[in-house]
């Protein structure tokens, strides 16, 4: 209840810019953290436009109850949920049927990827907290999702990354913002493993020609592409910021 | 004891606790009385209402406001409504379980939630549009993130915060109708109630107890200071005992701390 | 046989992440598909002939048959007792396995030999992915332990912290006059005649933790226990 919600006009204005001022092929401003819990055994923090969302990794762990064991792999669960506050209205605790959806499809997408032979009868639980959601929290999650299971030390293919695109006013676009999702025609997300384009996640809903979907799902691995290099990146700046401080500690200094 | 189901210590660890204390000393060159290094920042989930985010030493809490409209409670038809809630999310813990809260996650909120209430911090009264019809609702939600010991300061200072940081769109009201006017406003603010939590430990109590002190305590008690020094809330859980002189000093200690941790709140939310 | 490019040894790697092409062997936390081995981890990539792999920069305890662990004893069952050695499994420890009771006895006997809470230095007989491992706890310097700090610091630094053929471990030893049983799964028990040295070998500990990759080590760690002792305080360098 704090702005006053009125429908735009226009999702895309006469210089072909998007609510937000971005072009269609723009994604949001992204920011990712690795590593930024104590208990978790991986963790990532994640903003995407105004996405702010957490990911974790306990695991691989002993099963409980016994019975979910798997006796050639690890069991992978995941649980997708968003706090009461993360919304316009505040939404209750309780998981929603759409909460219960989206963990199985998250699980779908990064299961692929990791090598859970390895670990017979234990469990791997991933956890994605929505702290405020702007549209796009799955594909954000996945991406925070991978980034949290390489921090755990969870052996992998590969990361996996997801980036949504859709159509609003008639033009496909990349990465929907919330109300470009609620008012807007489609909404494709993707989910891939870079290092070989499969693709692990599809979904869409919403009306989009052949043509249209041909050009969003272009538009979707593209930027997938783009945010897979920001998890290179999150990844190596956690771990060498530490290896260079204690370089830099090793400099002999002036007169010692 | 544990306040939650935790990984079990291991005996030689509590004893090594236990024999600091003893020498009023404790695992990380803390003084009985001293709190870990606290960060307060405010307004991080610009969605809600209000919003504060605490690291207590390790522990991490996300408090999150928002204020809505609603029904009032028909015993106090011109009260608005505080409804505090507490999420033990699974990621925070080993031993947090995904599923409804739990008897810890709810004496948590309840803890909480009488602090405020029992000192009036918020005016409920100021939050009413139409007595027996129609009143603002405030829900402070407590979202658990990182635990590693004394929640409920951490929360309690949380919810403070996020209170104080809230802003509502300005209003009037015209035949019992609210009408949205320019401009934000904070909620009616009259009181900071403070959590002391202590955790008795051999014969020693301890103030902001770690998780792994936690562990190797045999009672906690919470006492929850309101502005002019009197309390407002108490809480004591576990299966330990407390003699009378020594919940005469924890309430001493937690009136001399407690303005401490107000003006660090206060700071935190301007 | 042509061997391709490669990275250069101890550059820092991400699941996913091409390290070599042509004549290599996958080795720990790699895979090989296509002629290319690729990193399944976060960690420094290193080379062993034509054997590529990664030492990773974090991660949990998967148990070697022959590592020293030291665990916490979690249950206590009809033959022996669950172990917590802080790996993805349960390790067991059968009453026949040390110098207690050797029949399946009521819980209070074999209570009487470890009890829960208790803290256990053992070694691992035997492990395999399909069943939990089997530990032991009769070889000579084995069994509970009753007194001590506690520490417990990643796994992968523990190799760092024993030093080639035990160097490292021996010089904090002798330096701090403390006896220190390091657990492969990470644990580490520092026993001393003073809580000073007990504390400083805590603070070396820590330091070659957060160190473990660097060079001149050895040298810093006698540095500082210099210091310390001079000074009758423990000279932490600043944690960044």
């Amino acid at each position: 209840m704090l702005n006053k919600k009125t429908k735009p006009e226009r999702l895309i204005d006469d210089r072909g810019l998007r609510i937000d001022g971005r072009r269609p092929d723009e994604l949001r401003p992204i920011r990712m953290e690795v590593g930024v819990l104590d208990k978790a055994d991986g963790s990532a923090y994640i903003e995407q436009g105004k996405n702010k969302i957490l990911a974790a990794v306990y695991g691989p762990r002993e099963a409980h109850p016994r019975h979910v064991a798997l006796p050639d792999r690890a069991n992978i669960r995941c649980r997708y949920h968003m706090a009461p506050f993360s919304t316009e209205e505040r939404r209750s605790p309780a998981p929603s049927r759409r909460d219960m959806e989206l963990s199985k499809v998250i699980r779908e997408a990064v299961e692929p990827a990791i090598f859970s032979k390895y670990f017979p009868r234990t469990t791997i639980d991933i956890f994605i907290e929505i702290l405020q959601a702007d549209g796009g929290t799955r594909s954000a999650g996945i991406t925070g999702v991978s980034l949290a299971l390489a921090d755990a030390g969870v052996p992998m293919r590969d990361l996996v990354v997801a980036c949504a695109a859709g159509k609003v006013d008639g033009q496909v676009v990349v990465d929907l913002c919330d109300e470009e999702d609620k008012l807007g025609e489609a909404d494709l997300p993707v989910a891939m493993i870079p290092s070989s384009n499969a693709i692990t996640l599809v979904q869409m809903d919403g009306d989009l020609s052949p043509d249209e979907f041909e050009k969003a799902l272009s538009m979707a691995v593209d930027g997938c592409k783009k945010i897979h290099e920001m998890q290179n990146e999150a990844l190596k700046r956690k771990y060498l910021l530490i290896k260079e401080a204690v370089e830099e500690k090793m400099e002999p200094k002036e007169g010692e | 004891m544990s306040s939650t189901k935790q990984p079990a210590i291991a005996k030689i660890e509590a004893k090594t606790i236990i024999d600091l204390i003893a020498s009023n000393r404790r695992m990380d060159e803390r003084t009985p009385t001293d709190y870990r290094e606290l960060k307060i920042e405010v307004g991080v989930i610009e969605k809600a209402n209000g919003s504060a985010k605490v690291h207590l030493g390790k522990t991490k809490i996300l408090v999150g406001v928002k204020v809505e409209l609603g029904d009032p409670f028909p015993d106090t038809p011109e009260d608005g409504i505080l409804t505090v809630n507490a999420e033990l999310v699974p990621l925070a813990s080993p031993s947090f379980e995904p599923g409804p809260p739990d008897e810890n996650s709810i004496e948590l909120a309840r803890v909480v939630d009488r602090g405020i209430r029992e000192s009036k911090a918020i005016d409920l009264k100021k939050l009413c549009i139409e007595p027996g019809k129609k009143v603002f609702v405030v829900f402070v939600d407590v979202y658990v993130l990182d635990h590693d010991g004394n929640l409920i300061d951490a929360s309690a200072l949380g919810a403070l915060a996020a209170i104080l940081n809230a802003k509502m769109r300005d209003y009037e009201i015209k035949d019992n109708e609210v009408i949205y006017k320019e401009g934000l406003i904070p909620l009616p603010i009259q009181n900071y109630p403070i959590a002391t939590t202590m955790g008795k430990i051999g014969s020693s109590l301890v103030i902001d107890p770690s998780l792994k002190e936690e562990q190797a305590m045999t009672a906690r008690l919470t006492v929850t200071i309101e502005k002019n020094g009197h309390i407002c809330a108490m809480q004591m859980a576990g299966l330990g005992e407390l003699s009378i002189d020594e919940l005469k000093k924890a309430v001493e200690m937690a009136v001399t701390k407690s303005s401490e941790m107000r003006a660090r709140v206060m700071e935190a939310a301007k | 046989m042509i061997l391709s490019e490669v990275v250069e040894k101890k550059r820092l790697v991400v699941p996913g992440e091409q390290l070599a092409e042509g004549d290599y062997l996958p080795g720990e936390n790699t895979y090989k598909i296509d002629g290319k081995v690729y990193a399944s981890r976060v960690g420094l990539v290193d080379f062993s002939g034509n054997r590529v792999y990664v030492v990773p920069v974090k991660g949990g305890y998967m148990p070697l048959v022959d590592d020293p662990v030291i665990g916490r004893i979690a249950d206590i069952g009809m033959s022996g007792w669950t172990v917590d050695i802080g790996a993805p499994y349960p390790a067991m420890l059968p009453s026949s396995e040390t110098f207690g009771p050797r029949q399946p006895f009521a819980r209070t006997d074999l209570s009487k030999v470890f009890d829960v809470g208790d803290l256990v230095l053992a070694r691992v007989i035997s492990f395999d992915r399909t069943r939990d491992p089997l530990l032991t706890a009769k070889d000579p310097g084995l069994g509970r332990a009753s007194s001590g700090r506690l520490m417990r610091i990643s796994p992968a630094k523990i190799p760092r912290l024993i030093g080639r053929k035990g160097s490292m471990i021996s010089m904090l030893k002798g330096e701090t006059n403390c006896q220190i049983a390091v657990g492969q799964n990470g644990i580490v028990l520092i026993s001393g005649h003073s809580p000073f040295e007990e504390n400083l070998a805590m603070a070396a500990v820590s330091m070659i933790e957060r160190e473990a990759h660097t060079h001149g080590l050895t040298d810093r760690i006698r540095e500082m226990i210099d210091k310390s002792r001079k000074s009758g305080n423990v000279e932490q360098k600043d944690q960044t």
